[in-house]
């Protein structure tokens, strides 16, 4: 066969040294190849490691390269871990929900009521806070949120309060909402300034009543969009340390605080990595179901 | 139509209310830096620049600046290339495996920094680069290089393509005419994405804070402040870095713009 006999040729031509130099030194690859080295180095391997660095051992206070299951099961039999990890899904759905309501009437309103030069400053005002420190941000909201703090002296006024807000899930609510309202506003105002507005039009025209519109034709056409800013919202809630420590007292621990603890306070980094494992587990799946729903077809 | 004027204006004081939300910390952290009382309430105390003197007499805090104007500027160089370099493989070339190469410098950004941290620390520390300041910059590099890779890829998609055909067919090779049709073309993405990509590092704090050994950066400072008790300097540091972060935010955004428009008014 004349197809199989070029391809040996040409094989047999590639594997002298020089040529294979010449082969892989092309423009192609020098364009191609640095990221891939830079990544494989520095992104795939951390993350590889950490695998396995759950299965290490650490003995007189050092860590001895092992493959034995002693963190995973140390890790999983203990009760706060459980603790942390329902305590850790839990604040980061609440803190989902909330945002992904608080936003939409927000991003409604940019994507059908205001003009495009607006929509585009908002946006663009929008990206500031990512530009912030979010420390900074935080150390803010607990001056504010404080028993004496602003929040309370503006109600004093009034003759309310004061109100325990700090070291609550509700100041934790607050940090998320810190970290991720301004990234879900944007991405549904885009996922909702892209549906066909003469679909919406059309339910108008038929007669069909705002909020049904909004609900049977607005929120359906914009499903991808929004699914991913849930799933965003979640990753960023879920990872975040921040929050749950400095506003929401860490009693008890989410699983990034216990990450923090473990690492600070000794050598017990194969335990922090058991959790970091765990994490990753829950946010592939969390993803993947999140990507599943927002493109699967649609049943009638 | 006079229940649908009411629902606009709700709906325009509810965006309102949400900015308030959004940009209330930053405000009041800058109000706070200048107001004289060590735990800042309403009202406001006196006015004062003390705790900007505390932060300007501190040589920890001097010391954390040169290091985070250091890393945040060779990881925006770094990052700016690599993204670059990915941008034009992603524009011009087809090949098998490219959904898991674009995977693999898209990906970053989704993995939570508290478990980036810990691997990057370990990986480190068994590769033997704990503790310096380079291994902030590689670490801050892989954070943010799929940040410049969709800038220069969002100019590239604005690209013709006839143009680097045409620099080839005028007898320019391959790397003549990415230096002189494609960077130029985009230069503007170029910075953009050194601006961003260095405002990003200058914030950044997890990963820092468990690689940076005594290399401290400014964000790793405020952490440790932070931690220990309520101290206003927080909000001056932390005014300058919003300072210092919204600078290079508006010159990304002010060379984007202008080009485009410039642009626009060309083509009519």
């Amino acid at each position: 066969m004349p197809v199989s006999g070029k391809r040996t040729q040409s094989a047999l031509v590639e594997t002298t040294p020089k040529r294979l130099l010449s082969h892989l030194l092309t423009f192609k690859n020098a364009v191609r190849l640095p990221i891939i080295i830079w990544q494989a180095l520095f992104f795939i391997a951390p993350l590889m490691f950490m695998v396995a660095m759950s299965f290490f051992i650490v003995r007189n206070y050092r860590m001895t390269e092992a493959f034995e299951m002693k963190n995973w099961l140390k890790m999983m039999g203990r009760d706060y871990f459980w603790d942390s990890y329902g305590l850790t899904i839990g604040l980061a759905t609440l803190a989902t929900l909330v945002v992904m309501t608080v936003a939409f009437p927000a991003a409604y309103t940019l994507a059908f009521k205001v003009s495009e030069n607006t929509r585009r400053w908002a946006v663009f005002l929008l990206i500031i806070p990512f530009f912030t420190s979010y420390l900074v941000r935080i150390f803010s909201w607990y001056v504010i949120l404080a028993e004496s703090g602003v929040i309370n002296a503006m109600l004093g006024y009034i003759g309310l309060g004061p109100y325990i807000m700090l070291n609550t899930k509700f100041g934790t609510i607050v940090g998320y909402m810190t970290l991720t309202l301004p990234l879900v506003i944007i991405l549904q105002t885009l996922s909702l300034a892209n549906i066909d507005r003469s679909l919406v039009e059309a339910a108008h025209n038929l007669g069909c009543r705002p909020w049904r519109t909004v609900f049977r034709i607005v929120l359906p056409l914009a499903r991808t969009g929004l699914i991913i800013a849930a799933v965003f919202c979640f990753i960023l809630s879920f990872g975040d340390f921040v929050s749950p420590y400095y506003l929401g007292g860490s009693k008890p621990p989410t699983l990034p605080i216990l990450i923090v603890d473990t690492v600070k306070s000794g050598q017990q980094w194969p335990r922090a990595a058991v959790v970091a494992v765990v994490m990753m587990v829950t946010l592939f799946i969390v993803a993947f179901g999140g990507i599943a729903a927002a493109y699967r077809r649609r049943v009638r | 139509m006079k229940p649908d004027r009411l629902l606009k204006w709700f709906l325009y004081g509810y965006l309102g209310l949400v900015f308030v939300f959004i940009f209330s910390p930053i405000l009041f952290s800058i109000i706070f830096s200048f107001n004289s009382d060590r735990f800042p309430t309403i009202p406001l105390g006196g006015f004062t620049l003390k705790w900007y003197e505390t932060i300007w007499q501190d040589p920890d805090v001097w010391e954390a600046a040169r290091t985070s104007l250091l890393v945040s500027f060779s990881v925006a160089t770094i990052a700016t290339f690599l993204g670059f370099t990915t941008a034009y493989t992603d524009y011009r070339y087809r090949f098998k495996l490219k959904p898991l190469y674009l995977a693999l410098i898209l990906l970053p950004p989704t993995i939570p920094l508290i478990i980036m941290a810990l691997a990057m620390l370990a990986w480190f520390a068994k590769i033997g680069l704990s503790g310096q300041v380079f291994s902030i910059i590689i670490a801050h590099t892989v954070l943010t290089a799929p940040f410049a890779m969709a800038i220069i890829r969002l100019r590239l998609s604005q690209m013709d393509e006839s143009l680097e055909a045409a620099a080839w067919n005028l007898g320019a090779n391959q790397w003549r005419a990415l230096r002189r049709v494609i960077i130029p073309f985009c230069r503007p993405a170029i910075i953009s994405s050194f601006c961003l990509t260095a405002a990003v590092s200058f914030d950044e704090f997890a990963i820092a804070w468990f690689i940076s050994g005594l290399n401290k950066t400014i964000p790793v400072v405020i952490l440790e402040i932070v931690t220990g008790n309520i101290d206003p300097q927080v909000n001056a540091i932390g005014s300058f870095v919003f300072l210092t972060s919204m600078t290079l935010v508006i010159i990304a955004q002010v060379v984007l713009m202008t080009k485009n428009k410039t642009e626009k008014e060309k083509h009519g």
